[in-house]
């Protein structure tokens, strides 16, 4: 079972209490351009066996977004963090370098 | 390779059954092969297989990081239709559909193919209106379906209970010739029929590298070792994230767990195959008693091949209601497998980016039914370069806006 922690009011709770909102720190392209990177923002997925970072929603709570980073083999939780940022911070890519050494998800590591 | 027959069983049943042989071998790999297909589940095994028999190409490896089979083909619930909404759909399911009617006699395997009838019900306005849509799109491809009333539905399914006080049932989409067969005779039958044409089953050897040279193919790394090849096949469904990683793409797919379980095994009540969408659920009867019930995929990506307790309860209420008898079943076990999703729910048989390296997955809740279809189509692909059956599945289909929109057809997990 997934037990995650809202940052936004602090509440814990298993994930029938959330949402799954999909990868997140995804740049955008838009008009202008390169076909490529409009391509790749749409539909080129992370899909590791390992760490993950994804948007989640307090949906049965306080309806705010989140990031969540996650081992996707066990479940483990690193840590969950705001979601107004568009990089993980440190404390987090900490937390994750003390599970799992040599981590790397795109350009974190 | 010793033919299975009533003759075989008789000759056996007379000498203690001691002259069965192996029915695969299990060689240490060579270090080359014209093609290495990766991963040994039903979709790698039976492009292996037609590539010998349909293009003479046997210098082949399949290579297995578990057993053989023991990813989703051995895990799902066997439902077997051709009852989709878009015409490319429609061609390689129906393909594979008839593929199915001759397996076992193809493969000297019994297969259990079970063309018992698959029921897709109806349980608001919206699926009336979009199960009729697809019987007329079926009219059209020349697969037979039929949209049904109330009254056959009940006919067909006597269990089921029509005026649910949520959901009642208002009609079904109805294709006779649809089924179930047996999961692991599948893979075991073309196990049996690769290795028969001298091709390499590798299990317990993980792909873990993927190395290339100038864009181009040259072969696979493994835990026993590497292993060069002309052409690469990956059929890894729920893994083929971590495949591309190592080939240096990414692909249009997010990896789930998706779970299914049975009751203890009761007296026959169910002779079709029923799947409500709207609440969720679907049900068929095993040979052996069991009501088998498939739930619903996880909401985020994972690997863990077991699935959030939740859902079973999600999915067993929602049968409840139009199967009150559910309701008096203790479950017997349960399980989950990691399928392969991809936006518009339609499979990727594709070439990539690197030259000589074929991908087919994407086929996420419900690739079994396309088994040797997509073997079929895949082996051509693999082969000429180019394939009809294929040609609409590509990679580059996301990129031009082309997608198979198959989430009305394929909208609950089966
Ligand atoms: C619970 C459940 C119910 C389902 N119900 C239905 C249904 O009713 N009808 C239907 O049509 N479909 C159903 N499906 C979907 C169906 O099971 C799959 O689409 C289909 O079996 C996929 O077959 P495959 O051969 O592509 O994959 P798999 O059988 O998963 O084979 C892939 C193989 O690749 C191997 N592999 C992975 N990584 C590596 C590596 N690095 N090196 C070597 N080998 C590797 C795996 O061990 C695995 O054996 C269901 C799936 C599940 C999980
Ligand atoms: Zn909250």
């Amino acid at each position: 079972m997934l037990i995650l922690e809202c940052p936004c009011c602090g509440v814990k709770g298993e994930e029938t209490e959330f949402h799954g909102g999909g990868e997140a720190h995804i740049r955008r392209f838009g008009p202008g351009s390169s076909d490529e990177a409009f391509h790749d923002y749409l539909f080129a997925k992370e899909n590791p066996r390992g760490v993950h970072f994804e948007r989640w929603r307090h949906v049965n709570g306080c309806g705010k977004w989140f990031h969540v980073a996650r081992c996707t083999q066990t479940l483990e939780v690193f840590g969950s963090y705001s979601a107004q940022t568009t990089e993980p911070p440190q404390d987090i890519k900490d937390a994750i370098t003390a599970k799992r050494p040599g981590w790397r998800w795109r350009e974190f590591a | 390779m010793r033919r299975y027959s009533a003759f075989a069983v008789a000759r056996e049943a007379a000498r203690y059954h001691e002259g069965w042989a192996r029915a695969w071998r299990s060689p240490e790999p060579k270090t080359k092969y014209d093609v290495i297909i990766v991963g040994a589940g039903g979709h790698g095994l039976a492009t292996a297989f037609y590539l010998g028999r349909n293009f003479g190409i046997t210098n082949v490896a399949i290579i297995e990081k578990g057993w053989l089979g023991g990813g989703n083909t051995g895990r799902n619930t066997t439902i077997i239709r051709s009852n989709y909404l878009q015409d490319p759909s429609a061609a390689i399911y129906e393909k594979s559909r008839s593929l199915y009617e001759t397996m076992s006699q193809d493969l000297n395997y019994n297969v259990m193919f079970s063309p018992r009838g698959v029921l897709m019900l109806a349980q608001t306005e919206h699926e009336v209106r979009g199960y009729q849509r697809t019987a007329h799109a079926n009219a059209l491809q020349g697969v037979e379906t039929e949209f049904v009333g109330p009254e056959r539905v009940k006919e067909l399914v006597p269990i089921i209970s029509l005026d649910g006080p949520r959901y009642p049932v208002l009609g079904g989409l109805w294709q006779a010739r649809g089924g179930t067969g047996r999961h692991d005779a599948v893979a075991w039958g073309y196990a049996r029929a690769c290795s028969d044409m001298g091709m390499d089953i590798i299990q317990q050897c993980e792909v873990i590298g993927i190395r290339k040279d100038g864009g181009k193919i040259v072969g696979v790394d493994t835990t026993k070792g590497a292993i060069d090849c002309d052409k690469l096949g990956v059929v890894v469904a729920g893994h083929s994230g971590t495949l591309a990683e190592m080939a240096g793409f990414r692909l249009p797919i997010e990896s789930v767990a998706l779970q299914a379980l049975v009751s203890e095994p009761i007296k026959p009540c169910m002779d079709i195959v029923v799947m409500a969408n709207t609440v969720h659920g679907y049900l068929s009867q095993s040979d052996k008693g069991e009501m088998v019930i498939g739930g619903g995929a996880d909401g985020y990506n994972n690997y863990t091949q077991r699935g959030s307790f939740h859902h079973i309860e999600e999915t067993v209420r929602a049968l409840v209601e139009t199967f009150p008898m559910v309701s008096r079943l203790k479950m017997l076990r349960q399980w989950g497998g990691i399928v392969d999703m991809t936006g518009d729910r339609s499979p990727i048989l594709s070439k990539t980016p690197v030259e000589n390296v074929f991908f087919n997955c994407g086929w996420g809740t419900g690739g079994f039914k396309a088994t040797p279809g997509s073997g079929w189509g895949f082996a051509e692909l693999v082969a000429k370069g180019h394939s009809p059956l294929c040609e609409d599945f590509g990679l580059n289909r996301f990129r031009e806006g082309r997608f198979v929109d198959e989430s009305v057809a394929a909208g609950v997990a089966h």
